[in-house]
């Protein structure tokens, strides 16, 4: 034991901004040199959607019936698909332990993360759903309801599918595990998504299901990265 | 005192077995302790338990006298840890990675500081290349270069000389003996010998007491 005091240097002491900011510029480079990962979700839903009316009928009233929901289940499974590798690299690489160890916020990381996962899957998901709505003869008139509710909707799709990536980052495969975890908690966010789109759709208003699609965002926004967090800390040491 | 970390009648069990029990450990300013031991002997289960990572199976861990869980903050702006996995992305390049561990430390680094730390660790010129285009030793480098970036009075290395050479080995001897001169304490696994051995003291696992 010795009695000397250590020269702590105090450097700038970060603020939680700082935090997010390197967290966010992180992510952001990782996800530049993964290169074409983030269409992986795009390609997904482009096949579903070209593929559909050649397996159902190139009636345009037909297609046009089905397209909301249709356009909606391909995105919500195109983010599913996108889930799984969100926090596997960290793990593997012990980057994740890092974050546990940083004197920092875990949930306020996480959520950095979980934006940057719906930057990359769900904001481009919801910009291509009308283009490509219009291979299913869905009207023009829809877009802005389509586009509005799959930006809320993925939103919080990201952060509850985030809850069950942290869940199962540990375990070896655990893709069908997270899919059957977070699949009941996706339903209310698919049946007011779509419907906000056929309400539109039928010249009803959109308002009362985009309110709900709200609702349901801050509330996975204000209990989401918490969840997250409690899981990563049980799946890193269990 | 930078560093007072005490545990108090440590015991882990993991799958039905104790690794170890009634462990006493005490740890101030300037020690410098080897944690040695069989593998599987618990050497990693008990760094996780001093990071707080796990939460011991019986006794207690306190950090300044308080309660690990209770002092968590505190404790964590005075530790450096690098683990099994030393927290490099292998897409990112040496400099990115670096930027991002002071930040989540909560310093305050600039880039000039980062090649300054890389060239301690006999990077320099690999500053801008991504993790997965350098070798094993090179990638641990990184981590270790950490050790200069974030100033932190406790450091806890788990398996720090694996992967790198005999110079390598050489300088990181050097740099946590000069740690603990300086007032700083160090908790390491690893089955090296150090050349100045009598600054070093052992704990053992797995020995029948």
């Amino acid at each position: 034991m010795s009695s000397r005091e250590m020269p702590v240097a105090t450097p700038t002491r970060l603020g939680w901004a700082h935090v997010c900011l390197a967290q966010l510029r992180r992510e952001l480079a990782l996800a530049r040199r993964r290169g074409g990962d983030w269409l992986n979700p795009l390609l997904f839903l482009a096949l579903v959607v070209v593929l559909f009316p050649l397996g159902i009928s190139p009636q345009p009233a037909r297609l046009a019936d089905v397209a909301p929901g249709l356009l909606w289940v391909a995105a919500l499974l195109a983010m599913l698909l996108s889930l799984d590798a969100l926090f596997r690299t960290d793990h593997a690489d012990g980057t994740l332990e890092q974050m546990l160890l940083a004197p920092q916020p875990l949930p306020l990381l996480c959520l950095t993360k979980v934006v940057v996962h719906w930057l990359l899957t769900g904001v481009p998901l919801a910009l291509c759903a009308p283009w490509l709505g219009v291979l299913l003869s869905l009207p023009a008139g829809a877009a802005p309801v389509l586009i509005g509710s799959l930006l809320l909707g993925s939103a919080t799709l990201s952060l509850i599918g985030a809850i069950g990536a942290a869940l199962t980052v540990g375990l070896p495969r655990g893709g069908i595990l997270l899919s059957l975890l977070i699949l009941p908690l996706y339903i209310p966010v698919l049946i007011f998504g779509a419907g906000a789109v056929q309400t539109a759709l039928a010249g009803g208003s959109a308002a009362p299901a985009m309110a709900l699609l709200g609702a349901m965002l801050a509330l996975a926004v204000a209990g989401a990265p918490f969840a997250i967090a409690g899981a990563l800390r049980i799946s890193v040491n269990g | 005192m930078n560093v007072v970390l005490d545990a108090h009648e440590l015991a882990c069990e993991r799958d039905d077995r104790w690794l170890f029990d009634s462990l006493e450990l005490h740890l101030r300013d300037g020690d410098i302790v080897r944690i040695e031991g069989a593998n599987g002997s618990g050497k990693t289960s008990l760094l996780k338990l001093l990071t707080g990572q796990l939460v011991p199976d019986a006794g207690r861990i306190e950090w300044h006298g308080q309660p690990l869980a209770r002092a968590r903050e505190a404790f964590r702006r005075s530790l450096l840890f690098i683990g099994h996995e030393p927290g490099v992305a292998a897409a990112l390049t040496a400099q990115e990675n670096l930027a991002w561990s002071a930040a989540m430390a909560g310093v305050g680094v600039s880039a000039a500081a980062i090649d300054d730390a890389l060239a301690g660790v006999g990077l320099t010129g690999f500053e801008d290349v991504a993790a997965n285009q350098l070798s094993a030793g090179q990638r641990r480098r990184i981590a270790l270069a950490r050790l200069d970036l974030v100033p932190r009075p406790l450091w806890i290395l788990d398996e720090p000389f694996t992967a790198i050479d005999r110079h390598g080995v050489a300088w990181l001897e050097q740099r946590v003996l000069s740690h603990g001169e300086q007032g700083g304490a160090v908790i390491m696994t690893t089955h090296h010998t150090f050349q100045a051995n009598d600054r070093v003291d052992s704990l053992i696992l797995g020995a029948t007491a």
